[in-house]
């Protein structure tokens, strides 16, 4: 009942916000994939709901405004009243409902839309890992399961759960897709976990929504939605490079650059993410699985030249 | 000697900072001269700057916000105009290094000096007069607060022309602001101007917190303060506790950088989620601290234009004062993309929406207010009305942000940009300057021009929607906040749209200014003039005094006996200023210079920590501490106003008065 309610008002609000920015190209409001479909539902439905106060609000405003206007003697003029239990009772009472209502909502979609929930995907289709590294100003992308890494460029083939483990080795970023949905920071020996899935193929942009420095503005890559044979014959293409990722050749990776070029890392050295989480906890890093602390290896450490 | 402090400082390179710097030279001598011309010096010094009248003070703090305003402003419209032209490989006219420092200033001058400022301005005026009091608590250090807060808005704009300011956003988030990162001396300037006013707010807080428990009027008990008085008790309280949490979070960060401490840095065991925290526990009720007196400005103009007492007072009451627990429970919405757990998030942004209810009561007693009233729609009921429907899509929007489901795509956007720029203009500016425009009378003794002032409302109005209407769009279209600049086509054209939206606020601060002129112009003129000390037939104290009231406010303490006590007096043939009583000799505070003096003292220490000048900071901190004892040791520090004074006084306006009516 209340679902069929909601999918309604839903409906409604995204008829009504479509009306209203016909001809935008609005990233956030014409989602790729599930979790950006579930966030615009959510975004059309609250408006929705709060519209029943807003728009009574600001027509009663300029209402009342001409009605009891000076000039117009007319109107009832009650110059000590100052009381009623009527209405405030309905003031305090109808925006308590809705916000009940918001409320429901939103622990619900606090749940269903928590970035760490992974997705379900259909029979048969294994979730992607992909491993992400804020830099100043580049994102770096380990695929772990593939041994290859890449600047600036995410390929991910279409209908199926990418897993993203997020880190940063630099300054706080906000890892954004915005035509695929939610957000999640890139901290500093810290990891950080995000689901999100297209459903549609596409270049995508990517950003970082938090200002880190003199190079944020070109903290740019593009996201490559494929099929997966598109997918596969991408993995190709990147092994197929000169270039390698391994403790000697990511400190000039990781310095800082601007409007960095997408590159392709043929290799990368396993354990790259967790030795550059590991080095700024004293090579102890969480293990996803398992959630215990666990060391890692003291030669990859010392090799990453650790920045102070 | 002068630590890391030398010629290449001084940003010769940077011709906007070099135009900028030669006009403020221009036009500082021209002012200066003036001063000597007409050999204003020591009126300036004995009147102003040692004054410890709360009246004086308050408009020495308006007069502080307007020039952090001209400042901001002109912050602001540089972005926008950055913005409309760095498209498409185009790289504007700002450089990341210029303008990062901008758009950091921007916001830090408009929350720390321009609206901080304004408020505690119309504290300084309103609060005394409204609770029949004649002073605040604590007059010198009300005037230890205003040269805190203005050497600090010298610090930030020092900052201008030697060296440079910090480029990591108003609230200097870690890792970004440490050392390692920003070896500069930007942070440095933030640290200091963020920490000396600090001292000037929560002695503030403390000292209006003070007055009005112990400086009531006579029969005026809770329920018969005025809402005004309210929402600056409310807004004192909130300083109280919210402003040590500012100090020591900005402390903290700079122990980092100064001794090399790790409570922030990503490695050493710091964690910049600390800070986050700590600068939102003061952050988000900062937020209310500026807008619950905007609110309380509201609560006084409507009623006063529409002819009858506000609508639901006791509800006004308690929405205020839950509004003022519920902000310190909110603060983890400013971050729900750390990756909190849903349950976290949920209770955050639950309490954040519940914060929408009592807000919305609000709203609607202000509209009750207006129904079957009798309207006048003075320019200040165009800054409220403006506000009401203003203030409504901000806390619309502000809901939509609230759940974490939705801000996980909208936050750190222009959408974000464009909510807070709602409510913090549609909220607080509208609110302070209806209360300008509503108060300058009592404190000028003359009207403020209403053609100006509606034209001025006009163009801010539009100028509003014009300049951040285009920035929820782009807010949805995926522009994420201080982008440099960009080069996606669609977010071309709404940043055009919102950079003419700029041009018309900007006209809109030229009608502001066109306002004052023309007032101070006409200021002769008797319908301008405010001879009653009434000019709207007000509600409250403030209105049974003289305009401008004299030093000690009330020759006799006024006794109140209702709520909305001046009105009752009026509509009763009470005469409230009980003119021809016996008046007996006033106690008052004497003027001193040992605020400023203070205050300077912690400028130059702030400058000389800021680059490393050692000796120099030792100077500044043994001068800070020795002003306080000086002060603590002068016993000369009041005297009385004689009955005879008191009575002539009060006599002159008593026969103005009695001019008037045969008239």
């Amino acid at each position: 009942m209340k679902n069929k309610l909601l999918a309604r008002v839903a409906r409604l609000g995204g008829l009504s916000s479509a009306l209203l920015l016909a001809g935008c190209e609005l990233d956030v409001l014409d989602p790729k994939g599930p979790v950006g479909e579930g966030v615009k539902t959510l975004i059309a439905t609250s408006t929705v709901a709060m519209l029943i106060v807003v728009i009574p609000t600001i027509l009663l405003t300029l209402l009342f405004a001409w009605q009891y206007r000076q000039s117009n003697t007319s109107a009832e003029y009650l110059p000590k009243w100052c009381h009623s239990n009527k209405i405030e009772v309905t003031i305090w009472g109808v925006p308590s409902l809705i916000i009940l209502f918001l409320a429901v909502i939103t622990y619900q979609t606090c749940h269903s839309l928590d970035p760490y929930k992974p997705l379900e995907a259909e029979a048969n289709t294994k979730p992607l890992h992909v491993e992400v590294v804020a830099l100043d100003w580049k994102w770096l992308f380990i695929y772990p399961e593939q041994g290859i890494a890449t600047v600036n460029q995410l390929a991910i083939p279409v209908n199926t759960p990418i897993d993203f483990n997020i880190t940063s080795d630099s300054v706080m970023n906000s890892f954004f897709i915005p035509r695929l949905g939610s957000m999640i920071y890139a901290m500093a020996g810290m990891q950080t976990q995000l689901h999100l899935l297209a459903s549609e193929p596409g270049d995508y942009l990517g950003e970082s929504a938090n200002y880190s420095g003199r190079g944020f503005s070109d903290m740019k890559f593009h996201t490559l939605a494929v099929s997966g044979d598109e997918f596969n014959a991408w993995v190709e293409k990147v092994k197929s490079s000169s270039e390698q990722l391994d403790s000697q050749t990511y400190p000039k990776l990781a310095a800082p650059s601007e409007a960095n070029p997408v590159e392709y890392f043929a290799h990368v050295e396993p354990g790259m993410f967790n030795t550059i989480v590991a080095k700024y906890n004293n090579g102890m890093v969480m293990d996803k699985s398992t959630g215990k602390m666990i060391q890692v290896q003291q030669s990859a450490m010392s090799d990453m030249n650790m920045k102070e | 000697m002068l630590g890391r402090l030398s010629l290449s400082a001084i940003p010769l390179d940077v011709p906007i900072l070099v135009g900028t710097f030669i006009g403020v030279v221009i036009v500082g001598v021209a002012v200066l001269g003036l001063i000597t011309y007409y050999g204003k010096w020591g009126y300036l010094w004995k009147e102003w700057f040692t004054s410890v009248d709360h009246k004086r003070l308050a408009v020495m703090y308006i007069i502080l916000a307007l020039v952090a305003l001209f400042r901001g402003f002109a912050d602001a419209i540089m972005m926008r105009t950055q913005l409309a032209l760095a498209y498409a490989g185009n790289p504007g006219y700002l450089p990341p290094h210029h303008y990062d420092q901008i758009f950091s200033a921007h916001g830090t001058i408009m929350i720390f000096f321009l609206a901080m400022a304004f408020m505690t301005g119309l504290f300084n005026f309103i609060v005394p007069l409204q609770i029949g009091a004649r002073d605040v608590a604590f007059p010198f250090l009300n005037n230890l607060s205003f040269w805190m807060t203005a050497v600090a808005f010298i610090l930030v704009n020092v900052s201008l022309f030697i060296g440079e300011f910090s480029q990591c956003g108003w609230l200097a988030y870690p890792p970004l602001s440490e050392n390692q990162f920003s070896p500069g001396v930007g942070v440095d300037y933030y640290i200091w101007a963020v920490q000396i006013s600090g001292v000037g707010t929560l002695l503030t807080g403390v000292n209006f917190f003070v007055t009005i428990v112990k400086m009531r009027a006579p029969g005026m008990t809770w329920m018969k303060m005025p809402v005004f008085t309210w929402t600056a008790f409310c807004a004192s309280i909130l300083i109280m506790v919210a402003f040590p949490v500012l100090t020591v979070a900005v402390g903290l960060l700079g122990m980092d950088r100064y001794f090399g401490m790790h409570f922030f840095t990503n490695d050493g065991g710091g964690n910049q989620m600390m800070y986050l925290n700590l600068i939102w526990a003061w952050g988000h009720p900062e937020v209310y601290i500026l807008v619950i007196p905007a609110f309380g400005v509201f609560s006084e103009v409507v009623p006063a234009f529409s002819g009858k007492p506000l609508f639901g007072y006791s509800t006004m009451v308690y929405a205020t004062c839950s509004i003022m627990v519920l902000s310190f429970l909110v603060w983890v919405h400013h971050f729900f993309t750390m990756g909190a757990g849903p349950d976290v998030n949920a209770f955050f942004g639950i309490a954040t929406m519940i914060i929408s209810i009592p807000t919305g009561v609000k709203l609607f007693n202000w509209l009750f207010t207006m129904y079957k009233g009798r309207i006048q729609f003075h320019a200040c009921m165009y800054w409220a009305v403006g506000f009401m429907i203003t203030f409504t899509i901000g806390g619309m929007t502000g809901v939509m942000l609230a759940i974490p489901g939705a801000d996980f795509v909208l936050h750190n956007s222009l959408f974000l940009i464009a909510h807070f720029h709602n409510t913090i203009i549609g909220g607080v500016y509208f609110g302070y300057i209806c209360g300008m425009n509503f108060w300058f009378p009592k404190v000028m003794g003359f009207k403020l021009d209403e053609t100006w002032g509606k034209r001025a409302f006009w163009f801010w109005f539009v100028g509003f929607y014009c300049a951040f209407v285009p920035l929820y769009i782009v807010g949805f279209e995926g522009m994420t906040r201080r982008l440099n600049h960009y080069d996606n086509p669609a977010w071309h054209p709404w940043l055009l749209v919102a950079e003419v939206g700029a041009v018309l606020v900007m006209l809109g601060i030229a009608c502001q200014l066109t306002q004052l002129y023309v007032s101070i112009r006409d200021r002769n003129l008797p319908q301008n003039r405010d001879v009653t000390g009434d000019p709207w037939n007000g509600r409250t104290l403030e209105w049974s005094t003289s305009s401008p009231p004299p030093v000690y406010n009330f020759a006799i303490v006024p006794h109140v006996h209702e709520l909305d006590t001046f009105m009752h007096d009026k509509e009763n043939g009470i005469d409230t200023r009980q003119a021809g009583a016996q008046y007996e000799a006033i106690h008052m505070p004497k003027n001193t210079s040992l605020g400023l003096a203070c205050a300077v003292f912690a400028l130059i220490f702030g400058f000389a920590a800021v680059w490393y000048i050692w000796w120099l900071a030792a100077v500044g901190l043994v001068g800070v501490i020795g002003t306080v004892i000086a002060r603590s040791a002068d016993k000369d520090i009041d005297y009385y106003i004689p009955a005879e004074e008191v009575a002539r006084i009060e006599n002159e306006h008593t026969r103005k008065l009695m001019a008037q009516a045969a008239e």
